[in-house]
């Protein structure tokens, strides 16, 4: 037995055989005698099946893979058809009388080493491109077969130095259970293939793995970043039964997804959706949301030129509250600025726009984008139970400043005539770490809360979640941030108000028994993640998480919090992620 | 022979995509097209095959670089013109 451990690339976990992905070792001996007509031919028969051989993949990545990865081999196809490589090849072949292959890796190496002499990762992609090419030519000129994989005959764990773009897209993607990468980090191609595909990958598990005879059993922990040689076989039956309990859960969470996320002592938490148009609403629903936590309502501004009308925002938001009937509907005003901008309302450019005049404070200084769109909402909430809700609410005098130009538009709407429901619930983002401390006073001013944890964790922890050298420090999973979500809590409960959560955190598998915990009542999240989402609420016991989150929000990092619930409730270590 | 100068303004300048548009629009004429530079650091004349997508990528062609396009044949004239457009509207880009 035989354990390495690497990087996990793409979670999940599965057993079967080794299949050592090793590419023939392209040898190209020197002809003393070379007839240069012949070695033409050669290369031109050579350089028009290469060309079958990309425009096949070409058409099979575009199929089953996104529209940019099938650019590669548009790319590929260009470079093969180039003249000044063409040229070269067919000049060396006359004037210096070597072979195809000679000729052909010669032009390639010395293209390429151009291309990666220009320190730039742009062209450090067009070096691989170059040299992918030159390999699949002269791989026709030495006739060995295009990809090593013709040989894979039933389900195994590929195992490979790195993989490139063309050996993936060849990849029959049935008979590959899960990959194992010797180098290669959780950015490499072959793990962002396998997080699409959903097949467990481990990457960086050293050399080693590499010595593995083809048909060894191994076990693939991608979850863990674990792979393990000929294990024994209480090994493999223990990680059996944990395969077997994960896609129970799977299956199960796709058959109840329209069933309540009722907790294993009968507590029931609302989960919702996180949506931003009609297309949203629809899949929302399929996959189980019991309603909208968060309708953003940008998408309005973003696709045109000029403000939207009240009537096309009416139009807009009726279209979506029909989608939902009765069910609630949390319509969040206009959140523009800092990373959102919109060029025709003529905002002035913020040297620190995420602590500028972004979202609720730029509709109050201008009527004439806040008010169209309130009286919208309230105009299409008839008939439905929709809920409006204030971004980047610092201070309890803002809401009361924008209540007031809510009644304006109440007022207004009554004198002409208008109807509109007037029992509509009214709430706040909590998301600027302010608003968190005092949320007892704001809890009088509102009926709700939903708290954004993307921005609360960057004005928390002071990190532009967009600056990757800061980005790490921006996670919800600190218990600085964590401490915030409990008083905002325990605040609103205070006060007999309800608390939401609509930020990345709502939906991630680890926090869902630390926010239960913590007494969460409505969950908002992307629509795929609904199913899961429901599933593992049904599997946890309210009461439990609640000493769970004490525990976990005494510890120091995010690392120290996700091991312990990992250790705590091993089946989410399983299925997270 | 046919000969126009133009800046490249563009914000990748000859790379990617607008690189590739390039040579496809070259690609389009029968008259052998050019594109001269001058290494914006070490002054050094650059030319390489307007049809060529890897000559074109290794002249370095960056935002701001001046670029003359030169066209010898019986096209010459619309191969010209039609690559200043392409160069003139930035590819197309924003």
């Amino acid at each position: 037995m035989i354990e390495l451990t690497g990087i996990s690339a793409s979670r999940g976990m599965s057993i079967g055989p080794v299949f050592q992905f090793v590419r023939q070792k392209l040898e190209i001996k020197e002809k003393s005698l070379v007839n240069p007509s012949e070695e033409l031919v050669r290369f031109n028969l050579a350089a028009e099946t290469a060309k079958e051989q990309i425009d096949r993949i070409y058409k099979k990545a575009l199929t089953e893979s996104t529209h940019a990865d099938a650019e590669i081999f548009q790319a590929h196809q260009m470079i093969l058809e180039d003249p000044e490589l063409i040229t070269s090849v067919k000049k060396k072949i006359e004037n210096e009388k070597i072979s195809a292959e000679m000729a052909m890796q010669q032009t390639g190496q010395s293209f390429s080493d151009m291309m990666a002499a220009m320190n730039d990762e742009y062209f450090a992609a067009r070096a691989t491109d170059i040299m992918d090419v030159t390999n699949r030519v002269l791989r026709i000129l030495l006739d060995i077969a295009e990809t090593p994989t013709a040989n894979l005959k039933e389900p195994s764990v590929i195992i490979a130095d790195d993989l490139t773009p063309s050996d993936t897209v060849m990849l029959d993607k049935e008979l590959v259970v899960g990959f194992c990468t010797a180098q290669g980090s959780a950015t490499s191609h072959t793990a962002i293939l396998a997080r699409g595909l959903g097949i467990p990958a481990v990457a960086g598990a050293g050399m080693e793995a590499l010595k593995q005879e083809n048909g060894t059993m191994v076990i693939l922990d991608g979850t863990n970043g674990k792979v393990v040689f000929a294990p024994e076989e209480s090994l493999i039956a223990d990680y059996r039964k944990r395969i077997e309990a994960t896609r129970t859960i799977r299956e199960e969470a796709l058959k109840y997804a329209k069933e309540p996320a009722k907790t294993k002592d009968g507590r029931v938490v609302e989960v919702v959706s996180n949506i931003g148009n009609v297309e949203g609403a629809q899949c929302a629903l399929e996959n189980g949301a019991e309603g909208v936590g968060l309708l953003r309502t940008e998408f309005l501004y973003l696709e045109q030129s000029q403000l939207p009308t009240e009537e096309q925002q009416y139009q807009a938001y009726k279209g979506i509250l029909e989608v939902f009937g009765k069910m609630p509907v949390i319509l969040r005003t206009l959140d523009v600025g800092g990373d959102k901008e919109i060029a025709y309302m003529g905002l002035e450019a913020e040297a620190n726009s995420f602590l500028g005049q972004r979202a609720l404070r730029l509709c109050l200084v201008r009527p004439d984008i806040f008010k169209p769109q309130l009286r919208a909402a309230l105009r299409a909430s008839v008939g439905h139970n929709l809920k409006i809700m204030f971004p980047m609410v610092a201070t309890a005098s803002e809401i009361r400043d924008a209540r007031k130009v809510l009644d304006e538009c109440a007022a207004e709407l009554t004198n002409e005539g208008i109807p509109f429901e007037d029992d509509i619930e009214i709430g706040i983002m909590v998301e600027i770490p302010s608003a968190a401390l005092v949320a007892d006073q704001l809890a009088k001013e509102v009926d709700f809360f939903s708290i954004g944890t993307n921005d609360l964790s960057q004005y928390t922890m002071a990190a532009d979640r967009t600056n990757p050298k800061v980005a790490a420090l921006s996670d919800a999973f600190f218990p600085a941030v964590l401490r915030l979500v409990r008083e905002v809590i325990k605040a609103a409960h205070k006060e007999g108000k309800w608390v939401g959560m609509c930020g990345e955190l709502a939906g991630e598998p680890l926090a869902l028994p630390l926010l239960l915990g913590l007494g969460l009542d409505e969950f908002s999240m992307g629509p795929p993640m609904i199913p899961l989402a429901k599933q593992i609420l049904r599997n946890l016991d309210a009461k439990e998480m609640e000493k769970i989150a004490d525990q976990a929000l005494n510890l120091e990092s995010p690392d120290q919090i996700k091991n312990f619930i990992k250790e705590k409730i091993p089946f989410i270590a399983e299925i997270s992620g | 022979m046919k000969e126009a100068k133009i800046i490249v303004d563009n914000k990748v300048g000859l790379h990617a995509r607008p690189a590739s548009l390039f040579v496809q629009e070259a690609a389009k004429y029968q008259s052998e097209i050019s594109v001269y530079c001058q290494d914006p650091e070490t002054k050094e004349d650059r030319t390489a095959n307007a049809k060529s997508i890897l000559g074109i990528l290794t002249l370095g062609v960056f935002q701001g670089t001046e670029i003359t396009i030169t066209a010898n044949g019986d096209d010459e004239e619309a191969a010209v013109e039609g690559l200043v457009a392409l160069v003139q509207n930035n590819f197309g880009e924003e």
